[in-house]
């Protein structure tokens, strides 16, 4: 086989690129948490890094983009047997080793999961954590990977665009989060005591490092070093710079301060909004898509105060709401003028053929992913001999201590 | 000899000590505190949602002086750490039955 060194060599690139941002996301979060859970924070995500890389070589790539089945692959690229040189199914056509593209898609499994981590902080007990990930893996990501990303997927052949993951990663985190705080609870004492940020510079230490990450994610999702790369580049910067400013603009007209939290959460939302559309758009319309990303997740966020749910560190409010306003928007500016292999969406076609099956895509993996992720829960609260959740002392004291038998801080000198 | 036990704003920490420095203070013990008094605490405001933050940081500092000193020293944290605005903090005086130098067990006065 002959590859284009250029193209591989962004993959791979590309790759860890992705791998990084997992890291960066457990700063991100872990500097929001308060000081006696932030070992806890960092570890959830850490464990992704391990068990998703373990899991995708025994067999999960493989049924992800292995066979021509709709809903999902089979094993013949299970163990990595022949992974090597075999391509993924329907993407016989790319022109990096087909191990470039397995290495790229784990490193969107290891960070899927890691994403639910901010909602059910402060009380999820390590061992529901470590069972939940496989679980979650196999029987949630998997499939809508498969539908979305494989060629051989039933959402894939409807047409529904995705450039790197608005449905498969962060819609489907966005709702397995909401399902997850619902099994798991509140926080004890949320929302009477206050629980702010332990360490922000943590966080955007954090979000840089997603910023940085995220060019990876989305021009690597090209799977080539080429001008669609480029463009999907610059407009997954366009998207995070845009909603940075619009989410500072909504804090500063509702009365409050322009906030560094503010300013983190914003540009994670861009980049989480343009993540489907990133290879599909061009133009102007990363920063339209990033300025009403902003805007909408910073008032999304205060939802969750008035619905009574504790999503801790705003995953639904970032995420969901980020994923399905880009997954929209796709089909409101996707246009083949930037991307032959994609669509026009509303305003180049004036139809609204696409948005139609950006919103099946949508609701598709709104449905398995929430109803699955609340399955496995409440499985998970049966089957284990303590539960899901840690008790209130360990609470109280703190996950790190209870969890890891350490602590994040040994400042004090006595 | 008595303890003096001064609750101050932070900021105004370099200047307390330097003041009693100059009146011949020998020594002085500080901590970081928090607490609340009429000044209450403030608000911080997260992602849109306000929390009110109770307790309020604050300097405690403890000095041991003769009996004869209390009043000079006193007067002089109170006048230094002053600023006229509500949350300056308090300043009380307790009696001390007995004080020991480790160094060299020189006790009582000998020992401040």
């Amino acid at each position: 086989m002959s590859y284009d060194t250029g193209d591989t060599a962004w993959v791979l690139t590309s790759a860890a690129l992705v791998l990084f941002m997992t890291p960066g996301l457990a700063l991100f979060y872990g500097g929001m948490v308060r000081t006696k859970n932030v070992l806890a924070m960092l570890m959830n995500n850490f464990w992704c890094m391990g068990i998703v890389s373990v899991l995708w070589a025994a067999g999960v790539y493989s049924l992800a983009f292995s066979g021509k089945g709709e809903l999902i692959g089979n094993l013949d690229l299970g163990w990595l047997s022949g992974a090597l040189h075999t391509p993924a199914t329907g993407l016989e056509g790319l022109t990096i080793p087909p191990f470039a593209f397995m290495a790229f898609q784990l490193m969107f499994a290891i960070i899927t999961p890691a994403l639910i981590t901010g909602a059910i902080t402060d009380r999820i007990r390590w061992a529901a954590w470590a069972w939940f990930v496989p679980l979650w893996l196999l029987l949630v990501y998997t499939p809508i990977a498969h539908w979305v990303f494989s060629p051989s997927g039933w959402l894939f052949k409807e047409g529904a665009l995705d450039f790197a993951g608005g449905t498969v990663v962060h819609i489907n985190a966005g709702i397995a989060a909401l399902a997850a705080v619902i099994v798991l609870g509140k926080r004890k004492g949320w929302p009477a005591y206050p629980m702010p940020p332990h360490n922000l510079p943590l966080t955007l230490i954090g979000a840089g490092i997603l910023w940085f990450g995220w060019f990876g994610f989305n021009a690597g999702s090209a799977l080539a070093g080429n001008e669609l790369a480029a463009t999907a580049l610059v407009n997954t910067h366009m998207a995070a710079a845009a909603a940075l400013c619009s989410w500072l603009l909504v804090e500063r007209i509702r009365g409050g301060h322009a906030t560094t939290l503010g300013a983190a959460s914003g540009l994670v939302a861009g980049l989480v909004a343009i993540t489907p559309c990133a290879g599909f758009v061009g133009g102007m319309s990363p920063i339209y898509i990033g300025l009403i990303a902003g805007a909408v997740c910073a008032l999304a966020v205060g939802l969750k105060n008035k619905f009574g749910y504790d999503d801790s560190l705003d995953v639904v409010g970032v995420h969901l709401v980020g994923g399905i306003i880009g997954s929209l928007l796709v089909g409101v500016f996707a246009d083949t003028a930037y991307n032959g292999a994609g669509a026009d969406g509303l305003v180049e076609s004036g139809t609204f053929d696409l948005l139609g099956k950006q919103v099946l895509a949508v609701g598709a993996t709104l449905l398995w992913s929430g109803l699955l992720t609340a399955a496995i829960l409440l499985v998970l609260k049966k089957v284990l001999p303590k539960g899901i959740r840690v008790s209130e002392e360990d609470e109280d004291t703190g996950l790190d201590l209870t969890q890891h038998s350490e602590t994040g801080y040994a400042l004090d000198r006595v | 000899m008595k303890l003096i036990v001064g609750i101050i704003k932070p900021f105004k920490l370099d200047d307390v000590k330097d003041a009693l420095k100059d009146l011949g203070v020998q020594g002085l013990t500080v901590s970081d505190v928090q607490g609340f008094g009429r000044q209450r605490g403030h608000t911080e405001v997260y992602r849109g949602a306000e929390y009110t933050i109770d307790f309020v940081p604050k300097v405690r500092i403890e000095i041991l002086v003769d009996d004869g000193d209390v009043q000079r020293v006193t007067d002089k944290l109170v006048e230094t750490a002053r600023t006229g605005k509500i949350g300056d903090g308090k300043v009380w005086v307790v009696p001390v039955e007995s004080v020991v130098r480790i160094r060299t067990g020189e006790a009582g006065s000998d020992a401040l």
